[in-house]
């Protein structure tokens, strides 16, 4: 199915608490497209939402009319289960209009459980299979560096993700490069599919871990828009060395009874759960105005 | 082969800047000349095969046309995933190129020999999978997979392998099997270094008034089903012939077109290695010899098979 392109100008004067307010729709259309196909990663999706939201308002070089632009900055979600959140901010962005979103995880459509290259404009990569985005992310900052083309690519991996040897391969392979046109980010939840990070396989210490495979680190609250995009604004944070932020989140943000809970990693709410996330958003867009 | 390969990157790096040569801490010299003219294009990922394809994917996705060169069995199955989804699922244009085909590696030991590549290979959408049967068709699929839209494989042997023919009639061209011994007792289907013992088998065998034809699948996907099924229409038996496990190569190759497409009733033996690892060490033609698969082991069991047939 081709999508339709919507020609929704660029919207950089949106102001701090237009995204506040953004954050909460993004997180109501997340929770919508995964009710009505069934099934879906709602909670890894709901930890990155301001991450999403601070790249594609406020860091990233895009046109959304030319999804192919050359010059344009790359992102590449390398946690490919939490789709739902990249395809809510491709669709506020205005790479496509809100309605396709309607078409998750629906029979014939492009928009599935994992994001697919070529299927869905600005979607850089297909991911799902985890610990694939970074290497993927070199090549193509390579390939930038040797045609001095100023584009940089921004990846987002998931911390259980970094459990994968393939992305410490990588790690070592961007610092040997000096692949300052790459960052990393990290949807630090501490939470895998089946239970805390720290009892299941440990990544601590994770920022000095980085550190030795010759990355510059810097650590934020990931669901502060202005500090993860005051960070993201700072890329590189040296000369010649890749850089990764590592955002502390909340895995399953926004919906009380889904935060810091492994069984919202694949679980669709029931419909009194439903009604109870609807309150708990729209009281919290409330408080905002 | 490997010699015939660089070659023809290095000329299609000099015509064509957007082919890269990535290697995982390999090929320590043979290299040299592509690192010295195109040093940006010519990179190193170190010990890292999941990396390695990984950085080609992203490569390809600006546009290069990235080789991924390394000895074949870890080219091919440590990253096989990476292969899978970066490269097939996106069907980018990255040539893989496994050095060390069959027991090209044979003291090394069965970690380095590549015998189950190719059914790995050709199991995934949008691969290509080429296995060259000397120098010049190393050559020649190199320079054709610059131009071919989508993942390929190619599997290389070593070094020292002879030339097939001495003069080429034919252009290269993916897909396209070639006749290269006229016969009508039975085919001889080979790919890789196994052609050139296929064309001594059927030398030998002529002695004993046995005129077998030779068929060269230098593409195993897509294969050449014309070519096969002629074969069996003319000759009645087949032959294949790889220095690859039966289970999957070409012999399984030529196996489903006969079985799917052939109208006539076909006689047909895979000869290869049965479901093995090699369990003690020796050099590439002993180790041939212990399996089965040198000339003379091969022309006993084709003599008698042809003969056994007539019989029934």
């Amino acid at each position: 199915m081709t999508l339709h392109l919507d020609k929704k100008p660029l919207e950089k004067d949106l102001i701090a608490v237009d995204l506040k307010k953004l954050a909460y729709r993004m997180r109501r259309q997340i929770i919508d497209m995964a009710v009505s196909a069934g099934g879906g990663h709602i909670a890894p999706a709901l930890s990155a939402v301001e991450i999403l939201i601070s790249l594609y308002f406020r860091i990233l070089r895009i046109n959304p009319e030319d999804s192919q632009w050359p010059e344009r900055d790359r992102f590449i979600l390398s946690k490919g289960h939490g789709c739902c959140a990249l395809y809510a901010v491709l669709a506020e962005r205005g790479f496509f209009h809100r309605d396709v979103l309607k078409t998750y995880c629906q029979d014939g459509h492009a928009m599935g459980g994992h994001p697919e290259y070529n299927n869905i404009p600005g979607v850089e990569a297909s991911t799902g299979s985890l610990g694939h985005g970074l290497s993927i992310a070199i090549g193509i900052s390579l390939a930038a560096k040797n045609d001095g083309n100023t584009c940089r690519s921004f990846v987002l991996l998931g911390d259980g993700e970094c459990n994968e040897g393939s992305v410490w391969e990588a790690a070592m392979a961007a610092s040997q490069f000096q692949l300052d046109n790459l960052v990393a980010i990290i949807d630090y939840n501490k939470l895998l599919a089946t239970g805390f990070i720290k009892d299941v396989m440990a990544l601590e210490p994770f920022a000095m871990k980085w550190k030795a495979f010759g990355w510059e680190v810097r650590e934020v609250n990931g669901h502060d828009i202005n500090e993860v995009s005051r960070t993201l604004s700072e890329v590189p944070f040296v000369e010649k060395r890749p850089s990764v932020v590592i955002a502390h989140t909340v895995k399953g943000k926004g919906v009380s009874y889904m935060e810091n809970n492994p069984i919202w990693h694949y679980r669709v709410p029931n419909k009194e759960e439903l009604l109870r996330a609807y309150k708990e958003l729209n009281e919290g867009l409330q408080s905002l105005t | 082969m490997r010699n015939a390969f660089v070659k023809a990157v290095y000329e299609q790096a000099g015509k064509d800047d957007r082919v890269y040569l990535l290697n995982a801490d390999i090929g320590a010299f043979v290299f040299d000349d592509f690192k010295r003219d195109f040093p940006k294009r010519c990179i190193n990922l170190g010990v890292a095969e999941a990396n390695m394809i990984g950085v080609a994917a992203g490569l390809a996705l600006s546009g290069k046309v990235p080789f991924v060169c390394t000895i074949a069995p870890f080219v091919t199955m440590r990253c096989m995933e990476q292969i899978r989804v970066d490269m097939c699922l996106q069907n980018l244009n990255v040539n893989i190129v496994g050095v060390g085909a069959g027991l090209a590696y044979g003291v090394l030991g069965p970690t380095h020999h590549a015998i189950e590549d190719i059914a790995i290979m050709r199991a995934l959408p949008n691969m290509t999978v080429i296995s060259p049967g000397d120098p010049w068709e190393a050559y020649e699929a190199a320079k054709a997979a610059v131009r071919h839209e989508g993942p390929v494989y190619i599997r290389l042997a070593k070094s020292g392998e002879p030339s097939l023919v001495e003069h080429r009639h034919n252009a290269f061209q993916i897909g396209k099997g070639v006749t290269l011994r006229e016969g009508k007792d039975a085919t001889l289907i080979a790919t890789g270094c196994m052609v050139k013992n296929a064309l001594c088998v059927a030398q030998k065998l002529s002695c004993e008034g046995i005129n077998l034809r030779v068929v060269n699948i230098h593409t195993i996907k897509p294969i050449d089903h014309d070519i096969i099924l002629e074969s069996a229409r003319d000759t009645g038996t087949i032959f294949t012939m790889e220095e690859h496990s039966i289970i999957g190569g070409l012999g399984s190759a030529v196996a489903e077109v006969l079985a799917e497409e052939s109208t006539e009733k076909v006689q047909f033996l895979r000869i290869g290695f049965k479901d093995t690892f090699c369990e003690v060490v020796g050099s590439r033609e002993y180790l041939l010899a212990k399996h089965g698969l040198d000339v003379t082991s091969v022309s006993k069991m084709v003599a008698n098979y042809i003969r056994g047939s007539s019989v029934q």
